[in-house]
């Protein structure tokens, strides 16, 4: 009777794994079904390298390629600096009731709607960006901005996770040595979590890469190669967003499809790269 | 030499940290100061009488009224269809997979976590016009495909929390039952389970607040801006997150506007709410677990 129930039980919860792992590799079939028009008629490499021309009949989602990574890679780079210090206020510098209460915070922000940053950003910052340095306010800078202070709590625990993961030895004996709390995180806290800082740096790109809102609401949409922080852009995700339903078999459509992959692939890259730091740190702590 | 690196280390971390609370504070600042006068009855049940709305017998044009419902039935849904199959699978995962299947799936489930929220939007949406092509005509997107799309959205996340939660318990608890005379199930339903208890319920709420706030995932998949209460699963619906969206690129009035704000202010506050209930029982846990130095 015992054994029956078991195997039910085991039975049952090795469907639902089944269930979920199928959801996923789904996902990637799905994609690469419906996109697959558009790599059939020699448009392998066309549409990644294209511009988008639809009276010329050209479809190429390289702006939008362009405008993801004008927006994602200098939010990250802003964000960086400001979490690092921060991670390190919140693990190293601080006493313990300032590195608890910014605990409590950087938790709180991360529990923000990324919808409530944008609608701030749309009234806040875009006025003061027409206002100050021209322009149509939608523009690269704005979505920059909003997106590096949306990615930088995600980024701060990540950081201070790799710091705080450090053995703990290693920081008693440094602090036994006398050594105060600023070398203890220079020369003990951070070359030991170096691999981490890298990961988490990585993990945020992703997100600020798959990002939809805030470019959708900031960046303007225009299709265009930004070459200005002023200037109007669209990344992949906005133009999936803005996806109109009309017309279902059409080429315009089709390069829908080629973002979702796009997107997809990047962000996969991004995680199969982190776990393969992961690997390498506990193959050496071993 | 050194001691003016190490002084530059300490003045710029103190210096960015400034920064981030001064952003912050400015920003809900901003949110509260433009927020609150427009918080009030009106601004979610509009000019009809809040008992008749929220028994659902009179409709609700001008408030916030539908969006706040269509939210809770998207988080219902969907959260009802993940949280299930997300802890079965966690304790497959935890208990009795294989190492191979184990690393296959941690794989499989970090890629999907990591997929942007608007492709997995996309997949609700052709999966919605595909059952329109093939199969039946009235289909469309609708509360449905948004409440499946999420439930994806956030499978991942319950069962990574519920794998580590129980992975992470520590060795003796594990073979106290076993010595005990438990078999592998009892000592899952009575031991293991509910130690891993406070873990799993934050995961949960983690879950519901993805649901609440996401807003690619809809935007694609049925959500619009007047469509009433949602009489059924196959129906179009409002929800806050959307209106929000919505209100900031169509808005054509001070009023609308100011409601806007307000959709905002409740949206965090739901936010808050959750943060403080995940935070409660998280603190005991993680706080000391990870930053007791």
């Amino acid at each position: 009777m015992i054994d029956s129930k078991e195997k039910i039980a085991k039975i049952l919860f090795a469907s639902c794994a089944l269930i979920s792992i199928i959801i996923t590799l789904s996902i990637l079939i799905f994609m690469i079904v419906l996109g697959l028009p558009l790599f059939k008629q020699d448009h392998l490499f066309s549409v990644w390298s294209e511009q988008w021309i639809p009276h010329q009949g050209m479809y190429g989602i390289l702006p939008m390629i362009a405008g993801t990574l004008w927006i994602a890679f200098p939010a990250t780079a802003l964000s960086f600096p400001l979490s690092l210090g921060t991670s390190f206020v919140m693990i190293g510098l601080g006493n313990r009731r300032i590195r608890q209460s910014l605990y409590v915070l950087i938790r709180f922000m991360t529990g923000i709607p990324t919808i409530i940053y944008g609608f701030v950003g749309i009234f806040l910052l875009v006025p003061l960006i027409r206002e100050s340095l021209g322009g149509a306010g939608m523009c690269v800078l704005a979505a920059v901005i909003v997106l590096s202070v949306m990615i930088s709590p995600a980024m701060i625990l990540f950081f201070s996770d790799a710091l705080a993961s450090v053995n703990p030895h290693y920081v008693k004996t440094a602090r036994a040595l006398g050594a105060t709390r600023v070398q203890c995180l220079m020369y003990v806290l951070v070359p030991e979590s170096i691999g981490g800082i890298i990961s988490g740096f990585i993990l945020a790109f992703g997100r600020a890469i798959g990002d939809t809102l805030i470019a959708l609401m900031l960046a303007g949409n225009a299709i265009q190669i930004p070459w200005n922080v002023l200037d109007p852009a669209r990344t992949m995700t906005a133009h999936i967003a803005l996806v109109n339903a009309a017309d279902f078999d059409s080429l315009a459509f089709r390069s829908i499809f080629a973002c979702g992959i796009t997107l997809y692939l990047l962000t996969a890259i991004a995680t199969l790269f982190v776990r393969y730091l992961v690997q390498i740190k506990e193959f050496k702590s071993e | 030499m050194r001691e003016m690196l190490e002084k530059a280390v300490i003045i710029f971390s103190w210096a960015m940290t400034i920064l981030l609370v001064i952003i912050v504070a400015t920003f809900l600042g901003y949110l509260l100061m433009k927020g609150i006068p427009s918080i009030g009855s009106e601004l979610i049940f509009g000019s009809t009488a809040p008992l008749e709305a929220i028994r659902m017998k009179a409709r609700v044009f001008d408030g916030l009224f539908p969006a706040i419902v269509g939210t809770v039935y998207l988080v219902i849904l969907s959260t009802g269809m993940a949280i299930p199959i997300g802890i079965c699978s966690g304790i497959y995962l935890a208990e009795y997979a294989s190492p191979g299947i184990k690393h296959l799936s941690g794989l499989t489930f970090d890629i999907l976590a990591g997929v942007p929220s608007i492709v997995i939007g996309l997949f609700g949406f052709c999966g919605a016009v595909f059952l329109h092509h093939h199969f039946y005509h009235e289909f469309g997107p609708c509360l449905l495909i948004s409440a499946i799309s999420l439930a994806i959205l956030v499978l991942p996340y319950i069962v990574k929390s519920t794998q580590t939660s129980l992975e992470s318990l520590p060795p003796f608890i594990r073979k106290t039952g076993i010595a005990l005379g438990a078999n592998k199930l009892q000592n899952l339903i009575y031991i293991l389970i509910p130690q891993a208890m406070p873990c799993l319920i934050s995961g949960i709420i983690l879950a519901i607040g993805r649901c609440a706030e996401d807003t690619a995932v809809i935007l694609l998949t049925g959500a619009v801006a007047t469509a009433g209460i949602p009489s059924s699963l196959l129906s179009q619906y409002e929800a806050l997150p959307f209106y929000i969206y919505y209100i900031s690129n169509q808005y054509t009035n001070q009023s609308e506007l100011n409601s806007g704000y307000g959709a905002c202010l409740i949206l965090l506050g739901i936010c808050v709410v959750l943060f403080i209930l995940t935070f409660g029982i998280q603190k005991q846990l993680n706080y000391r677990m990870l930053y007791r130095r």
